[in-house]
């Protein structure tokens, strides 16, 4: 349904997204992943026709987006990242108007409005005027509208930031819903995100793909991925050389009064950490999981594309 | 055809759920309507023209088709949802076009109201001529609708409302004065002819009196074809940048 291939955007000098390739599927869920300024919104602008790409090509529905944009716009829901919205209007009102933008008869548009308005969980503010609605609420809103007319292909803009959590999971799980009929694109800088709705992920970073794999696959892109954080009291020079000696461990390090022990995802050395420490006599304060963060992963990716090249 | 409806419809109902079109459409009536009775009082009602109406009613609608059109496309770029106007499957002309005919439907209701003004005289039996008046209303639409066009050109360029209606004031009395300076003493004669031309208020003039100038019409026409033209490769400017 998406199929992007050499695309590149320059802004002036800036270079923000340097020849990328893709495809997605039908039916699929996509996550595009990056930190800020990664280009992924400038991507799925493009993609969306809003913008030009400074060269390469991308195609919705097999019709390129900067040739053929009016055609294969139609297939297209999109919610960008601002989530705009006309904040004078009534729920109902900017819906309708979407809906019959986007070829919706007046009849079937009714019937729409009602299934949006049930799906987003916006029964009870449907004749309320946007402006006055709360920010989770408006979300739900420019979801609602990018689904209205039906189309094949959703592309969305980071669907979930600057929600609260429980929205964030109610998001999610229409995000998941919806993923039954239509392809999916979506952005986003949190990782669990891409874990929790998407099948597959594409990580882009300054504006190239440094990794795409399905999410199961991911964790084995990140070999060493496990984190540990523990607090000891005790000699810490002779703390790190024994823990370095337990299997498993790939390397220990000081991250001011903490530790962290690092090791293959495979492998789970709480047990003999505890043992090791509390054997040896010192007390073990604590000891945690620390989740990966985004840029330790790009870090180690860019780190491998590098020694690759 | 049904896009530009769609967005026209919107548009619209969009000027008549805010304030400003009716405060608008109020202040239009206020002034014009004491000018027009003010005329006839001081020539102690021996004339049944809409002269008096007709002094000012040209400059008002200039102003007014600033305001009205100042957030025309300018807040669509700063609400964002510009975005989702262009990526919906419409052409940029049938967005330009929808802005267009809603703001025009709008200048078209503040002159309709100002009809009783002439039926007062037919009411009190004074058999008003209607040649000059009908054409009277038919130079003021295009003059109208040329505003429009150009203030929604202006308010695709920022995305500021205010700055949009006080740029747009600024071209459209220039263009309006622009004959003041065409016929001043010091102009070289072929010079201002020229200047002239592409005055406002020189081919406004005429309509008053109760000709219909087929260069007025063309030039008014053109004047708004020139200016939806510039908004849509404006719009279309945005997408390369």
């Amino acid at each position: 349904m998406i199929k992007v291939r050499n695309l590149t955007k320059y802004y002036g000098e800036r270079l923000a997204v340097d020849k990328i390739n893709f495809d997605i599927g039908k039916g699929e869920i996509v996550g595009l992943l990056g930190p800020n300024a990664a280009g992924k919104t400038t991507t799925m602008r493009m993609l969306t026709g809003f913008m030009m790409p400074t060269s390469g090509d991308a195609f919705i529905a097999d019709c390129n987006m900067a040739t053929d944009s009016l055609e294969g716009r139609k297939h297209i829901g999109y919610m960008p990242e601002s989530v705009p919205l006309y904040t004078d209007m009534t729920v109902r009102d900017y819906l309708d108007f979407f809906a019959r933008l986007r070829g919706v008869d007046r009849t079937r548009t009714k019937k729409r409005i009602v299934d949006v308005v049930t799906l987003c969980h916006l029964e009870e503010y449907v004749d309320s005027i946007i402006g006055k609605l709360s920010r989770g609420f408006r979300q739900r809103v420019g979801l609602a509208q990018a689904i209205i007319h039906e189309p094949e292909v959703l592309i969305l803009d980071e669907p979930t930031v600057g929600i609260d959590p429980i929205q964030v999971s109610q998001t999610r799980s229409v995000i998941k819903e919806l993923g039954k009929e239509h392809t999916i694109l979506l952005s986003t800088h949190i990782l669990p995100e891409v874990s929790m709705t998407c099948d597959r992920v594409i990580i882009i970073h300054k504006g190239k793909i440094i990794a795409e794999d399905r999410i199961e696959n991911l964790s084995a892109i990140m070999k060493g991925a496990r984190r540990l954080r523990i607090e000891v009291k005790g000699p810490t020079e002779q703390i790190v050389k024994r823990l370095q000696r337990i299997d498993g461990v790939r390397k220990v390090a000081r991250e001011g009064n903490y530790l962290i022990v690092e090791s293959p995802i495979t492998v789970d050395p709480r047990g003999q950490i505890t043992e090791t420490i509390v054997k040896s006599g010192w007390t073990l304060l604590s000891i945690e999981s620390v989740e990966m963060s985004l840029e330790d992963i790009f870090l180690q990716l860019t780190k491998k594309e590098e020694s690759e090249q | 055809m049904k896009n530009i409806r769609v967005i026209a419809g919107k548009e619209f109902r969009g000027y008549l759920n805010s304030p400003m079109a009716y405060i608008i459409i109020c202040v239009f009536l206020l002034v014009t309507g004491t000018f027009f009775s003010n005329y006839l009082k001081t020539i102690s009602y021996t004339d049944t023209t809409i002269k008096g109406f007709l002094q000012l009613a040209p400059v008002l609608l200039l102003l007014f088709g600033a305001i009205i059109t100042m957030r025309s496309l300018s807040e669509e770029k700063k609400l964002g949802t510009w975005e989702l106007l262009l990526t919906s499957p419409v052409r940029d002309a049938e967005v330009v076009m929808g802005k267009f005919f809603a703001a025009v439907g709008i200048m078209a209701i503040m002159l309709v109201l100002t009809m009783y003004y002439p039926l007062l005289f037919a009411v009190f039996k004074a058999h008003p001529d209607w040649g000059p008046i009908w054409t009277s209303y038919l130079g003021l639409l295009l003059l109208g609708s040329a505003a429009v066009a150009i203030g929604i050109f202006v308010s695709s360029l920022t995305n500021n409302q205010i700055i949009a209606a006080v740029v747009t004031g600024g071209i459209l009395f220039a263009l309006w004065y622009l004959n003041t300076i065409a016929t001043a003493n010091y102009m070289p004669k072929a010079l201002g002819q020229v200047l002239n031309y592409f005055s406002l208020k020189y081919h406004s003039d005429p309509f008053g009196i109760g000709i219909i100038d087929t260069r007025g019409v063309i030039y008014y026409l053109s004047l708004i074809a020139l200016f939806l033209y510039a908004t849509v490769r404006s719009l279309e400017n945005g997408r390369w940048n």
